[in-house]
């Protein structure tokens, strides 16, 4: 229990400080900003109470808001992906369901797995995020693209850490 | 009561959810534009300081750049001084022209700390506050042209609001013709913006110069914005001008703030016209 507690503690921490020291800054084409903090609550265990889940998630959000002058902005889109996560977790639900002890990564439910469910949470998550940042419709499409466009980068970056940070 | 409790312990995840959306949209609402740099005054010192250490160890990187670009301005303000000037009339008499002139802009050089270009209300922090002299609504220039205007101050660090957000306008002009229209960002493009307001008889060239216009009392007349891009007549009787920023905003790195030492004065100039 405590190993488990103190690797989410630490990995917040690591995701907040990636995200706002070296990920906000990267800047090509001028569309590209992966959220890659978004990896903390795709993580966290299949046990977490749903009060937890939303409370760390409004938590992270808003902390991320201060590093990037967003109020609320990251909090709102971080909360909306809680939100979807037990939803997302029963849909896509083996038919056992899930084995106490295990988490969800790619080494205990296979990448297929891994991927539909992340692709789904970040993609929910940008599309939040991004349409509520320019609040209009009238930009659609440059919104559309964007959000794809950083779902992708973001995506990619979430998968790829699984193979390298988290082999186990 | 006993329902009540009951409902809530049964979908206490879904209200906890709507409790946490709104506390998260009424921030948002709340501070869209000018207000945000008000909420953030406190928080603005603590990441102030974090970014600003970050930002002396990525200034290395762009040493190499940067000295370049302060070469150039050096030259060019060296051309300008009087000692490189050469009396052309023999004799101008003994006007002292001295005394005829006192200073109207003072600038504080900064360096930027934090900065972004590609969401649609960006900001940049700089290392300097009101313990350096700088005030909200004070213009922000770089060696390339304008940059934004203080909309936040700590002791040691400020907020600005860049030409690269859609919430801000600036009063700028044609500079051979002298129209004036308003600029603003459309939210798209990193090195353009849009100018309003300028009718359409008047005559456009692409890549006639665009520079302020002096009348909102924050940035001097005449400073640098772009260029002219593209224009064409939409709806009515203006044109919609596409301007090539001349700051690139990407590689912002040190910047001036002015202080406008008669802005106090034309401000209260304002405020007592209002009364009449």
């Amino acid at each position: 229990m405590t190993k488990i507690l103190s690797r989410n503690i630490i990995r917040i921490i690591l995701l907040v400080f990636f995200q706002i020291f070296i990920l906000n800054n990267l800047q090509f084409g001028g569309y590209v900003n992966p959220y890659f903090y978004t990896l903390f609550i795709i993580l966290l265990p299949f046990e977490t109470p749903g009060w937890l889940l939303l409370t760390l998630g409004f938590i992270l959000g808003i902390t991320i808001d201060i590093f990037s002058n967003t109020p609320g902005l990251h909090a709102s889109a971080t909360v909306f992906m809680a939100f979807l996560r037990p939803l997302v977790l029963d849909y896509f639900a083996p038919r056992e369901g899930y084995v106490p002890g295990t988490f969800p990564r790619i080494y205990y439910y296979g990448l297929g797995w891994f991927f539909q469910y992340s692709a789904i949470l970040i993609l929910a998550h940008h599309f939040f995020l991004f349409y509520m940042e320019v609040f209009r419709l009238s930009d659609f499409l440059l919104t559309f693209y964007r959000v794809i466009l950083n779902t992708i980068f973001t995506l990619f970056l979430v998968v790829l850490s699984q193979y390298f940070i988290y082999r186990r | 009561m006993r329902n009540l409790v009951k409902f809530i312990l049964n979908n206490h995840f879904f209200l906890l959810f709507l409790l946490f959306e709104i506390v998260a949209l009424t921030l948002v609402f709340q501070n869209n534009n000018y207000q945000k740099a008000f909420i953030f005054n406190v928080s603005r010192n603590i990441s102030g300081y974090i970014n600003s250490h970050i930002s002396s160890f990525s200034k290395y990187l762009d040493l190499d750049e940067v000295n370049k670009a302060l070469l150039e301005e050096n030259t060019r303000l060296r051309n300008s001084l009087i000692s490189s000037y050469k009396l052309k009339v023999p004799d101008p008499g003994n006007i002292e022209f001295d005394s005829a002139w006192t200073q109207q802009y003072n600038f504080i050089p900064a360096r930027v700390i934090s900065n972004s270009v590609n969401k649609q209300n960006n900001f940049i922090s700089i290392d300097k506050g009101s313990l350096h002299g700088v005030q909200t609504d004070m213009a922000v220039i770089s060696h390339q042209g304008a940059v934004g205007i203080v909309t936040g101050v700590s002791e040691n660090f400020s907020t600005i609001i860049p030409l690269l957000n859609t919430d801000l306008r600036i009063s700028s002009k044609l500079k051979n013709t002298g129209y004036f229209g308003s600029l603003h960002w459309d939210g798209v493009n990193p090195e353009s913006a849009i100018l309003h307001d300028i009718p359409h008889h008047v005559s456009l060239h692409r890549n006639d110069t665009i520079v302020t216009s002096g009348f909102s009392a924050i940035f001097p007349e005449g400073i640098m914005i772009g260029t002219i891009e593209d224009f064409e007549i939409k709806g009515g009787n203006f044109f919609f001008i596409t301007v090539n920023l001349s700051t690139d905003f990407r590689k912002l790195n040190f910047i001036y703030v002015i202080d406008n030492i008669f802005r106090e004065e034309l401000m209260e100039l304002d405020n007592s016209a209002d009364y009449d």
